[in-house]
């Protein structure tokens, strides 16, 4: 969830009116946002650098307010005091307007064929005689920052690049060139770069850095000029430092280039309607051309409101959605609503998503609780009912429960216990951050011995017992593994204690209602197995089908653990008695 | 423990004297009358205390005038000054030699001070003492005398600090008891017994011993039992809530999912922020999942990257090899997901309640909060024409059983359910409104693709099982409660889990 930090005070000046920390947490909640945290910079950096450093910071503030992940319209304090408003009924939803330029042709972007193979899109618009403050200039920098970071996927999906429209000269080509074939001054850098040096330049950028390998490794890396050969962007990675824009810009150049379109359409919608508010004739925006290689044309920003009609016939939930920024009006039949989408509110995409709206306007918690009349039979998985009632008789049979991870280490399930992994079916893990997450548990007595080694100081004996799933590779499943439930113990002593272990043998048979016995009784005969001591691990058979072993640890394996004492084990697989 | 035969005689002695007085005894003094140590009858006293209610005993401390080691030795021997007079013969004595004496230095001065003696500077042999007096009274010895005599009380206060100033007495608390009778008094001792035993039931010989009292202070023997793990006793008692109310528990026993059930069914778009390798464990062997209801799969991508069912879609390019890859589950939601297209396929569609509580996994930072994986608690009702009213009393029905009444719902965002609802409720201890849980009406664009009828909506809401649980024990560490680096002294000492007391 994304979190926005906006200065109180300018808050409150543009909602023209103040409120107390539990009157705007109250208003925060009725429109699904939260107020995370009320701060201050200085607060700020004395926590994260301590107190000496944050002398001198500014102690305005600050309203830390976390936004759902889809709102991209409220990432900035203009969206957030436009919706806000709304809401409140204290202004009426703007519409946006795309304009021609009055005097000129538009703005035009023409896309070359060599970004099909790296950034294949791209799209621009124009804000007209635009006027920056310094904070509405802080807010317009926050913004695209906001949504590199979010919508964006991190510049992945769509960068954004903004210039002033006074020193450049359209038209713009975007194009891909080869990285040696680039050179250009960056952004607040002295002097001019290859894309080649520029990438080594930024290795150690702190912010920069994480940009690079979008583009590192492709043949051609993504590049915009204007008529004259001035470099605008290298996009997703940096500006050009010709263009730059400063608080005198004041018609402002935006495009976004990217690798879904979608996206990249929402994402120029968001900045331009965001910001028009401040140009001389307020929320319009001033078209561009988009070039195809193929010679299509197409203007943007999009900005054309959706139109979603609901089957609802009620002129209060008209009312309410006009609330939430969505024109709505009751249609001649009376039967159902017509809903105007603003762009500004790309994550409506369906009637629910306005219901939704609707029940916000109206208060979740104004709504009657019902209870539904669905009469249904409760039934439980059988595999969990028999693995309850055997906890319990586990219990009274003087062994206590351990909770282990299903995620472990290969050592843990192959080495430690003097297997192979091969041998073990293990599913593995590509991305795990430590050796921890390494593979899925095909044993539970790893992690019995792991919970034994951390609580080495209680009295002995130690008797212990888990029934849990474990994952094997299975081909016959779609996903190619399966769970296995297991009942694994283990009694750790001074002496191996393996007529202990066999004793909760017998008991478990006797819960399960199997006799002693050949045939559909149950028996155990000598076995071999690396992870017990030689001549000491038997094979368990019900029914005649091989279901555990139990037996007495191999030394080894006790000191993989970091144990000292003897211990015996039982390990059997419980789905065979459903 | 039965008194020893050698400290009989006192015992009986003791019990004698008690007997015969009408109020009590101070022990302290029946050890100066019977010229014993006090610790003695101390003992004596213990004895008879653990044989029942024999005698009583109260503590009480008095304070007591003692001689020092100085003083009893003047006691013994007179002071220094008397004795320096009684030395002296007729004819007197070189001071010089007094001063050999060891009390010589002392007693000269105090002597002198009296006039007991004069002193000869200019003798003949050097400087000579000469007694004064015949015969003297030594008043510091007889004082000293009455103290030792236990008299103290004859004394004046000032001449007592006189002679503590002079270290020779010194003012001592003691400790001692008020014996009187008690309730069995006697003052015949017998043996107590210290447990019944079949041999006594057998004979009926119980109904003439005597028992030692037990010690009902002390702690009883630790038994040697097993526990269930307090995690796992409060995921009991949310089954049998769920159970309670109706809810079918669904198969959960697959910890490895495909993206398609755990995401795209979801119509969670593939670019989501929850798909990267930031946030979820994906499997390298097995890497993919190979079986997929085709026709489901082709609603599902068109739903995606083209929209219909009356939803825009999310308009890129859906591919096959993201649905593909295998993950452990993020969510039990993948599971919900299963079922409900199963239900889909039903011939005609019934009315469901389902829910689970198994583990998921999440490759997130690790804190003391968070682990990668951890238990979700989820309930799912699917039902023709389900509100949003529905899944609010519900919820409160739910919440109800774990004793939680106040509840209050947050807009919230969830890219599977609309409306999406927070749930938070009222913590009394921590005097605000606490998360406690998130809940929604799945979207469109998951179940009609399914093959769910239109005008069937579903209600759902999640919960992790640890979170709950460590507010219930109050435990902050969450790797304190889950693991096997848990101290099993937390697993023996927690208590039965009622959630709702």
């Amino acid at each position: 969830m994304p979190t926005v930090s906006v200065k109180r005070d300018l808050l409150f000046h543009a909602l023209g009116r103040t409120y107390t920390d539990e009157e705007f947490d109250e208003l925060c909640f009725e429109f699904g946002l939260e107020l995370d945290e009320i701060t201050s910079e200085k607060d700020i950096i004395s926590r994260e650098q301590g107190d000496t450093k944050a002398e001198g910071a500014s102690d305005v503030i600050l309203y830390k307010i976390d936004v759902p992940a889809n709102r991209y319209d409220l990432l900035c304090l203009e969206g957030l005091v436009r919706g806000l408003q709304v809401f409140k009924q204290k202004m009426e939803a703007p519409r946006y307007r795309r304009v021609s330029p009055a005097s000129s042709e538009p703005q035009r972007l023409v896309i070359t064929e060599e970004t099909t193979a790296v950034r294949p899109h791209a799209v621009a618009a124009v804000l007209r005689n635009i006027t920056f403050t310094q904070e509405r200039y802080d807010s317009f920098i926050e913004l695209q920052e906001k949504l590199h970071q979010n919508v964006c996927r991190k510049r992945t999906l769509v960068a954004i690049g903004t210039h002033d429209l006074d020193t450049i000269s359209g038209p713009f080509t975007y194009t891909a060139k080869p990285p040696g074939d680039i050179r250009f001054k960056p952004l607040n850098q002295a002097k001019e770069y290859t894309a080649q040096e520029l990438m080594s330049l930024y290795k150690t950028d702190s912010h920069l850095r994480h940009y690079l390998h979008i583009i590192e490794d492709e043949a051609v890396y993504p590049v915009i000029y204007d008529s004259n050969g001035i470099v605008l962007s290298m996009p997703p990675i940096i500006n050009g430092d010709h263009s730059k824009i400063s608080l005198n810009t004041k018609n402002v150049f935006i495009e976004c280039t990217a690798t879904d379109l979608t996206k990249a359409k929402i994402v120029l919608d968001m900045m331009v309607t965001m910001f028009c508010e401040y140009c001389e004739e307020p929320f319009t925006v001033e078209e561009a051309e988009v070039v195809y290689p193929d010679g299509r044309t197409c203007q943007y920003p999009v900005l054309y409101p959706l139109t979603i009609t609901l089957h609802e016939s009620t002129e209060h939930i008209a009312q309410l959605l006009t609330k939430m920024c969505l024109r709505s009006e009751v249609m001649s039949d009376g039967e159902q609503i017509e809903v105007e989408i603003p762009p500004t509110r790309s994550d409506v995409i369906h009637a629910c998503d306005i219901m939704e709206d609707a029940a916000m306007a109206y208060g979740f918690n104004n709504i009657p609780r019902t209870t539904p009349r669905t009469y249904t039979i409760a039934n439980q998985l059988p595999l969990n009912k028999l693995s309850e009632l055997l906890r319990q008789d586990l219990a009274a049979a003087g062994f206590t429960e351990a909770l282990t991870f299903a995620l472990c280490s290969q050592e843990d399930i192959a080495d430690k216990l003097l297997k192979n992994i091969s041998e073990t079916r293990a599913c593995r893990i590509s991305n795990p951050k430590t050796a921890e997450f390494q593979v899925a548990r095909t044993t539970l007595l790893s992690g019995l011995l792991k919970t034994v080694a951390a609580n080495r100081k209680m009295p002995l004996p130690l008797r212990l017992f888990e029934i849990s799933d474990v994952v094997l590779k299975d081909e016959s499943k779609d996903v190619g593994a399966r769970n296995n439930r297991r009942l694994c113990a283990v009694y750790y002593n001074k002496s191996p204690g393996f007529e202990v272990i066999h004793g909760l043998m017998d008991r478990v048979m006797q819960l399960l209602e199997i006799k002693p016995g050949q045939g559909n009784g149950y028996h155990i005969q000598a076995a071999d197995d690396s992870t017990f001591f030689p001549g000491r691990c038997a094979e368990i058979f019900a029914c005649g089908k091989s279901i555990g072993r139990l037996g007495v640890l191999h030394p080894d394996v006790i000191n993989r653990f970091e144990l000292t004492m003897p211990c015996s084990a039982l390990d059997i697989d419980i789905e065979h008695f459903l | 423990c039965i008194p020893v035969l050698s400290t009989y005689p006192i015992l009986k002695t003791l019990l004698q004297r008690v007997e015969k007085v009408d109020g009590g005894l101070d022990s302290q003094d029946v050890a100066t009358s019977l010229g014993v140590d006090h610790q003695a009858i101390v003992g004596a006293v213990k004895s008879l205390q653990a044989l029942g209610d024999v005698i009583s005993a109260e503590q009480r401390s008095s304070k007591h005038w003692e001689l020092t080691g100085e003083g009893c030795e003047i006691a013994e021997q007179g002071s220094h000054e008397a004795r320096v007079v009684s030395s002296i013969p007729e004819e007197g004595m070189p001071q010089s030699q007094l001063m050999k004496l060891a009390f010589g230095k002392v007693g000269f001065s105090k002597a002198m001070s009296n006039k007991w003696i004069r002193l000869d500077k200019g003798h003949e042999g050097g400087p000579r003492i000469f007694k004064t007096v015949e015969r003297l009274e030594d008043l510091v010895r007889d004082k000293l005398l009455l103290v030792q005599k236990g008299q103290a009380s004859q004394l004046e206060e000032k001449e007592k600090n006189e002679l503590k100033k002079r270290k020779l007495l010194s003012e001592v608390t003691v400790k001692s008891y008020w014996i009187t009778k008690g309730s069995c008094f006697s003052t015949t001792i017998t043996k107590q017994e210290t447990e019944l035993t079949p041999e006594m039931i057998a004979s009926g010989s119980w109904k003439e011993k005597k028992f030692k009292p037990y010690n009902f202070e002390a702690m009883g023997v630790a038994l040697d039992c097993g526990h269930l793990h307090p995690l796992m006793k409060v995921r009991t008692q949310f089954r049998q809530i769920f159970l309670e109310m109706g809810f079918t528990e669904m198969p959960t026993n697959n910890f490895i999912e495909s993206s398609f059930w755990n995401f795209d069914s979801l119509f969670q778009p593939q670019q989501h922020p929850a798909r990267d390798q930031h946030d979820t464990f994906f499997l390298s062997d097995p890497a993919q999942a190979h079986e997929f209801p085709q026709d489901y799969l082709e609603r599902v991508r068109k739903v995606h990257s083209e929209g219909g069912f009356g939803s825009q879609g999310y308009k890129y390019d859906w591919k096959i090899e993201e649905a593909q890859k295998n993950i452990l589950r993020t969510h039990t939601t993948a599971v919900s997901a299963r079922m409900l297209y199963k239900l889909a396929q039903q011939e005609k569609f019934t009315p469901v309640k389902y829910f689970s509580i198994d583990r998921v996994f999440r490759n997130e930072t690790l804190d003391a909060t968070h682990l990668a994986e951890f238990h979700q608690i989820e309930g799912v009702v699917a039902d023709f024409g389900l509100t949003l009213g529905d899944l609010m009393g519900i919820l409160h029905q739910f919440f109800n059983k774990l004793g939680i009444t106040k509840l209050r719902f947050k807009p919230a965002y969830n890219p599977y359910t609309e409306p999406s609802m927070e749930v938070f409720s009222y913590h009394e201890g921590l005097k605000k409104w606490v998360e406690v849980g998130n809940s929604g009406m799945f979207r469109p664009e998951m179940l009609l693709p399914m093959g769910l009828p239109e005008g069937v909506t579903v209600i759902a809401w999640g919960l992790s099982l640890e979170r709950p649980t460590m507010i219930k024990y109050g435990i902050n560490n969450i790797r304190e409660l889950v693991g096997h680096k848990v101290n099993l002294q937390m697993v023996y000492d927690s208590p039965v889990c009622r959630l709702d007391s």
